[in-house]
């Protein structure tokens, strides 16, 4: 069975169909890329899939369970985390509370077990602690802990965000463009670190990206849209041999 | 000896503008709108004490009387954002400032209508008490204005810093969007805060009614203690409560030293002198960022 199943997703805004009739569905443990054009609606799927935004037709399931009437802070929860093209992270805090925020919807004590800091509490924060740190290792964090987010470099920024959607615990990752803006090298270790995510933490992802070698390297499957709608679906060969696609990247005369 | 009385009354009036301005404050970081119906928020706790605590209303012991205030004004600030603020969400800021500032009207008209627009005395156990030390006569009420106001500031750093609501409320006030998608529900969390401030209110105004008579207009200190929020930096908690301590204590000094009316304005001469010097205000959270 699928883990996340979208069926004939589609968002207008006004007269702008940004996304229209869009199908996929992801297996467990499969990384799946959805590629396109800027503009195609491909970030548009994702705040879909997160609530942030409210489809205009279609479903989307996840784990049999339909998540289409949720609202954006019950998606978390469910095990899906994400991170964002533009990075949202909490800017005034540091690393490690950028972090322990992801551990958010796994924290069970009430509030006044919290103020007055009983043994539960701090078993749960070692708890909590401890699996944050395990993330801070996986993505090479340690260095910048304790430093604000605020003054870090971009591409750290971009780790920091991967490391609080891990922390979250997730089924299902959403990366929306997690190498744009990334070196060369910086690239190269965001697809080993989907390839672990995927064979060590059992993952299952979903990811928005430009860069081809790392679709191409990482990726079971791909979907192609361009203006809202489907191209062409299947390996990353298969989907960057379809005239459609090349047609929709490099324009029709090139392609022919 | 006289200087060190006035010190002590100003620091605690400054406590009472400190916590309405630390109402402004918490709305702010949250929402990032302006509630100009917190000073009105104080009025009505105020009111509310009264009637569950006076001898001549319902008679409750002081305490569980104010505490039960409280949590009424609490319920009353979360039902405001929960009815009322969430109907105009995405509409401009000044919407919400015409809708609180009209709040603000309503609130009074509830109150005088309620309890009359004469005034009246809260009565505390420790109204008209003094306390006399080396020749320094020193109000009960002054003293315990300032202990509350230190507990309450111990109470509400604790809840920021550890708690899961805490904790959430820091999250979405610094990125809604990074709040929801790690599973806060910025809106809740947001009545929560106006709850909280309605509390926050509800303590400023018995510590307000603690030293003199209350009636349905003394909301109007909320402008002072908006002064003492910008002095503060908008968006400091201990800033918003340093501001209004400076106040406080400039208010009496100015009354002693200077030409009369200076007292009355010098609230808002320190407001324009930071803002002109320190647009930040005087205790703006500094963060190193990286040109």
């Amino acid at each position: 069975m699928s883990l996340l199943e979208v069926e004939d997703l589609a968002i207008h805004f006004g007269g702008v169909k940004a996304v229209d009739g869009v199908s996929f569905a992801v297996a467990p443990g499969e990384v799946f890329s959805i590629i396109g054009p800027n503009g195609a609606g491909k970030s548009t799927i994702f705040n879909l899939i997160s609530r942030i935004y409210a489809p205009t037709r279609g479903t989307i399931r996840f784990n049999g369970r339909d998540i289409t009437g949720l609202q954006a802070h019950q998606v978390a929860p469910l095990g899906i985390a994400r991170t964002f093209q533009n990075i949202e992270l909490f800017d005034h805090s540091t690393v490690l509370d950028n972090l322990l925020m992801g551990r958010h919807v796994h924290r069970s004590t009430n509030f006044i077990q919290d103020m007055l800091f009983l043994p539960a509490v701090r078993r749960a924060e070692r708890a909590h602690r401890h699996r944050v740190e395990e993330v801070m290792e996986f993505l090479e964090l340690e260095a910048y802990r304790e430093k604000m987010i605020a003054g870090l470099p971009y591409g750290v920024r971009k780790v920091v965000e991967i490391g609080r959607a891990l922390a979250v615990g997730p089924e299902l990752i959403l990366l929306d463009e997690p190498a744009s803006g990334l070196s060369v090298e910086e690239s190269q270790d965001v697809a080993f670190w989907i390839e672990d995510m995927r064979r060590d933490m059992g993952l299952t992802v979903l990811m928005v990206e430009h860069d081809m070698r790392l679709v191409s390297q990482v990726s079971d499957r791909v979907l192609a849209v361009a203006n809202g709608k489907p191209l062409a679906q299947g390996t990353p060969s298969q989907v960057q041999a379809d005239p459609g696609v090349q047609a929709a990247y490099l324009g029709t005369e090139v392609a022919q | 000896m006289d200087l060190i009385q006035l010190l002590v009354g100003g620091v605690a009036t400054g406590c009472v503008y400190g916590l309405v301005a630390l109402g402004f404050v918490l709305i702010y970081k949250a929402t990032e709108g302006v509630n100009f119906a917190q000073g009105d928020m104080m009025m009505l706790g105020a009111f509310i004490a009264l009637g569950l605590v006076n001898s001549d209303h319902l008679g409750l012991a002081f305490i569980p009387g104010v505490a039960l205030a409280a949590v009424l004004m609490g319920g009353v600030g979360y039902g405001i954002d929960r009815f009322v603020v969430r109907q105009i969400f995405g509409q401009p800021q000044f919407a919400l400032v015409i809708l609180t500032i009209a709040l603000g009207f309503v609130l009074r008209f509830i109150a005088g209508s309620i309890w009359g627009y004469s005034p009246l005395v809260l009565e505390t156990p420790f109204a008209g008490r003094n306390l006399s030390m080396g020749g320094v006569n020193i109000s009960l009420a002054d003293i315990v204005t300032i202990l509350v106001t230190a507990l309450l500031t111990v109470a509400l750093w604790g809840f920021f810093a550890y708690t899961r609501i805490g904790l959430a409320a820091q999250a979405a006030s610094q990125n809604q969007m990074a709040a929801y998608i790690v599973g806060v529900p910025v809106r809740r969390i947001n009545s929560i805060i106006w709850a909280l401030s309605g509390m926050v209110a509800t303590v400023a105004g018995v510590l307000y009614a603690s030293k003199g008579a209350i009636d349905p207009n003394i909301g109007l200190l909320g402008i002072k203690a908006f002064a003492a929020a910008v002095i503060g930096g908008f968006g400091s908690l201990p800033g918003a409560l340093l501001g209004g301590i400076l106040i406080g204590v400039v208010e009496p000094l100015a009354a002693r030293y200077l030409p009369g009316g200076f007292s009355q304005m010098s609230p808002y001469i320190i407001m324009l002198a930071v803002l002109v010097t320190r647009p930040n205000g005087l205790f703006a959270q500094m963060h190193a960022k990286k040109v």
